[in-house]
C-alpha cells in the first residue's frame, strides 16, 4: 500500500506465466462489468442517481398495487400489464444505460485498447447487449417479483393460492423478458451510432417517440387489416401484440386487456424477431466498421 | 555491445516478418506497397512521415486490418488467421485518447487486463505493478480526467504492459509531450525492451527520436519500405566529429582540409568523419596551431535521417 513507511524494494519486472482465461470467461467478465455499469457500479456516486430512482418508482408502484390488493382483494395490475405501464421508464432507462454502456467508449476511444485484445469485437457488442437486456429484464422482473411476495404472503388459499400466483408469475416474467430483448436491442444499435450521449439519449426516446403517433393514426384507417396491423409501427405495442399472440389470456388474467391484432398474432412475432435480428446484426455490423478505423 | 550478444540468438527467432505486403483501400488509396521486411525481437523502430502507412501496418499486424494481398507473420503467428493467438501475446498503445475521463487508472487497466484473460485478483495486482513500472504508482486511484499528456500516456503504456505481453506495439508513444516528458517515455521504452525482456516496435515520425533507443530501424515512405537494418550497421562507418570554435572558423576548415580530412560545415560547426583516434590529434593540433578558443569537440552519430534520405553524391 501506498502509506507504507518501510524502504520500497524495486523488484523489477515479473514475467506472468499464470492461467489466462478463455473467451467465454472473458465475455463473462465484460458481461457483468456492463451490469454494473448500467445501475452504476463502481462509477461516481452521480452515475448512481438516475438508475436507483427509476429502480425505486418502479418497486414503490409494484408495492403499491400490492398494497391496494391485499386490501380490495382484487388484481390491480397483472403482472403483464405492470410491465405494460412501466414501458416509459423502461424507455427512458434504456436511453440513459445504452449510452453508458457503448456510446461513452466511443467517444473516449477505448475502443482500440479493446479490439486490441483477444476478445473478438462481435463480443464486445453482444456482452454489452447481453448486459442491456439483463438490466431491463431485472428492472421489470425485480418488481414483478415485489408484487408476487406481496401476492404469495397475503393470499388466503394457502399453498394453492401460490401456486397459482407463481404460475401467473411466470408469464409476466418472460414477457419482461420480451421487453427487454426488444428495447434493448433498439437502444443499444441506435447508442452505438454516436460517441454523444446526449444525441445518444435522444434518438433512443425519439425512436419510441415518434413510432407511436404512427400506431395511433394507423388504427383509426377505415380499414380491419390495417387497424390490427397498426401495433407493428411501434416497438412498446409490438411488444404487446406478441405477448396478447402468445400468453394471451395468462397475460390478462381473465381481464379486459390485450390490444385487438386479430390474427395476425404470429405476424407480430416474426416481426419482433425480425427486429430483433436485424438490430443486431446492424450492431455488429457496426462494430466491424469501428475496429478497422 | 548488445548486437554482437543477441546476433546468434536472433538468428532463429523472427519477430515479425512480412512478405509483398500489400494493403489498398477501396483499390484506390495505397498505404502498403510490397512490403517485405524481417526484423529480429529488440527494440525496433518504425519511422516514416504522417500517412506512410505505418498505423496500417501496425493494425494489419494486430490481425484488425487484413492485407489486401502478401503475407505477414508475428512472433511466428499468423494474424489473418489467428488473431486471437496474436493479440494475446501483444500489447498495443495506440496513438490517440483512448482513455475514459471518469475512471481511475487503476480500474481502467485492471479491467483491461480482465479483457486480455486476466482472472481477477491477477488482473488487480498486475495493473497496480504495471502503473507502478510507468511510475504512476501514487496517482493511480485518481480519475484519468485530471491527468496531464505525459500521465495519460503512461497508462496507455501501463495497459499495453499488464497482461505480460512478447511484444508491445507503440504507436506515436511521444506524442504531445514536452522534450522532458520525451525523454522520460522514450527512456522508459528502452528500459521495457532491455530490462523487461519484452520486445517493442516504436513507431515515430521523428527518426532523431527513436534512433537513440533503437536497435533496429524500419523506414517506410507512401508505404514503401526505405531501408530495415541494425542500427549499428547504418553508423559504424558514419560516426563523425563536430568542431565548434567561437572564431576562426573559416581558416580551420581550410587548415583541415589542407590536411586531406573531408571537412564539412553545418551552421557553426565543422564536421568531420571520424576514421580513427588519429583524427582527434590531427583536429587538436590543427586548432592549437591557430591558437582559436575552441568550444566544443565531440563525437556524433551521423543523423540516421541521412541514412534514408536519397543518396547524393557527396555521400561517401
Amino acid at each position: 500500500m501506498s502509506e507504507a513507511t518501510g524502504v520500497i524494494h524495486d523488484i523489477g519486472y515479473q514475467r506472468y506465466t499464470g492461467p489466462r482465461l478463455a473467451r467465454r470467461q472473458v465475455f463473462g467478465a465484460l458481461y457483468g462489468h456492463g451490469v454494473r455499469t448500467v445501475f452504476g457500479f463502481g462509477r461516481s456516486a452521480k452515475a448512481k442517481i438516475f438508475p436507483w430512482l427509476v429502480v425505486a418508482v418502479v418497486t414503490v408502484v409494484a408495492a403499491g398495487v400490492t398494497a391496494v390488493r391485499s386490501q380490495i382483494g382484487e388484481v390491480v395490475l397483472t403482472y403483464a400489464q405492470f410491465a405494460d405501464a412501466m414501458s416509459w421508464l423502461v424507455i427512458f432507462f434504456a436511453a440513459v444505460a445504452a449510452p453508458e454502456l457503448v456510446s461513452r467508449d466511443l467517444r473516449s476511444g477505448v475502443l482500440p485498447l479493446y479490439f486490441s485484445r483477444p476478445l473478438p469485437r462481435g463480443d464486445y457488442a453482444l456482452a454489452k447487449l447481453l448486459a442491456l437486456v439483463t438490466s431491463l429484464w431485472l428492472l421489470l422482473g425485480g418488481p414483478q417479483l415485489v408484487m408476487f411476495l406481496g401476492a404469495a404472503f397475503t393470499t388466503d388459499r394457502g399453498l394453492r393460492g401460490v401456486w397459482d400466483e407463481l404460475l401467473d408469475l411466470l408469464p409476466g416474467l418472460l414477457y419482461a423478458g420480451l421487453w427487454a430483448v426488444v428495447f434493448a436491442s433498439i437502444a443499444l444499435l441506435v447508442a452505438s451510432l454516436t460517441g454523444k450521449r446526449a444525441f445518444a439519449a435522444g434518438g433512443i426516446v425519439a425512436v419510441f417517440l415518434m413510432t407511436t403517433p404512427v400506431v395511433g393514426v394507423l388504427s383509426i384507417l377505415p380499414s380491419r387489416t390495417v387497424n390490427e396491423l397498426a401495433f407493428l409501427a411501434a416497438p412498446s405495442s409490438l411488444v404487446s401484440g406478441v405477448g396478447t399472440w402468445a400468453l394471451g389470456d395468462r397475460l390478462t388474467q381473465g381481464q379486459e386487456g390485450g390490444i385487438p391484432i386479430g390474427d395476425f398474432g404470429p405476424v407480430y412475432a416474426v416481426v419482433a424477431v425480425l427486429l430483433v435480428a436485424a438490430c443486431v446484426s446492424l450492431l455488429l455490423l457496426r462494430y466491424r466498421k469501428v475496429a478497422a478505423r | 555491445m548488445p548486437g554482437a550478444a543477441c546476433a546468434s540468438y536472433s538468428d532463429s527467432v523472427t519477430l515479425l516478418a512480412t512478405e509483398s505486403l500489400t494493403k489498398t483501400y477501396g483499390g484506390r488509396v495505397t498505404a502498403l506497397a510490397d512490403l517485405t521486411v524481417s526484423v529480429e525481437p529488440g527494440i525496433i523502430g518504425l519511422v516514416g512521415a504522417n500517412g506512410a502507412g505505418k498505423s496500417t501496418l501496425i493494425k494489419i499486424l494486430l490481425g484488425l486490418l487484413p492485407p489486401t494481398s502478401g503475407r505477414v507473420q508475428v512472433l511466428g503467428l499468423d494474424p489473418t488467421t489467428d488473431p486471437a493467438a496474436v493479440r494475446a501475446r501483444v500489447g498495443y498503445m495506440p496513438e490517440h485518447d483512448a482513455l475514459p475521463p471518469d475512471l481511475s487508472a487503476a480500474e481502467l487497466v485492471t479491467h483491461l487486463g480482465r479483457m486480455s484473460g486476466l482472472p481477477r485478483t491477477v488482473a488487480r495486482e498486475r495493473a497496480s505493478e504495471a502503473l507502478r513500472h510507468v511510475g504512476l504508482h501514487e496517482e493511480r486511484h485518481r480519475a484519468v480526467g485530471g491527468y496531464s499528456t505525459g500521465m495519460k500516456q503512461r497508462v496507455k503504456l501501463a495497459q499495453a504492459l499488464v497482461h505480460d505481453p512478447d511484444l508491445l506495439l507503440l504507436d506515436e508513444p511521444t506524442n504531445g509531450l514536452d522534450p522532458a516528458g520525451r525523454d522520460a517515455m522514450l527512456a522508459l521504452v528502452h528500459r521495457i525492451g532491455t530490462e523487461f525482456g519484452i520486445s517493442v516496435v516504436v513507431c515515430s515520425h521523428l527518426l532523431g527520436e527513436v534512433e537513440r533507443i533503437c536497435d533496429t530501424l524500419i523506414a517506410i515512405d507512401g508505404g514503401r519500405l526505405l531501408r530495415a537494418d541494425r542500427v549499428a550497421a547504418m553508423t559504424t562507418a558514419t560516426d563523425v566529429l563536430a568542431v565548434e570554435v567561437s572564431e576562426g572558423t573559416e581558416e580551420l576548415a581550410a587548415r583541415l582540409a589542407a590536411l586531406d580530412l573531408p571537412v564539412s560545415r553545418d551552421g557553426r560547426l565543422l564536421l568531420v568523419p571520424l576514421a580513427d583516434d588519429h583524427t582527434y590529434d590531427l583536429i587538436l593540433g590543427a586548432v592549437a596551431e591557430l591558437d582559436l578558443p575552441l568550444h566544443r569537440l565531440d563525437q556524433r552519430r551521423h543523423r540516421v535521417a541521412e541514412l534514408f534520405a536519397p543518396r547524393e553524391p557527396s555521400h561517401v
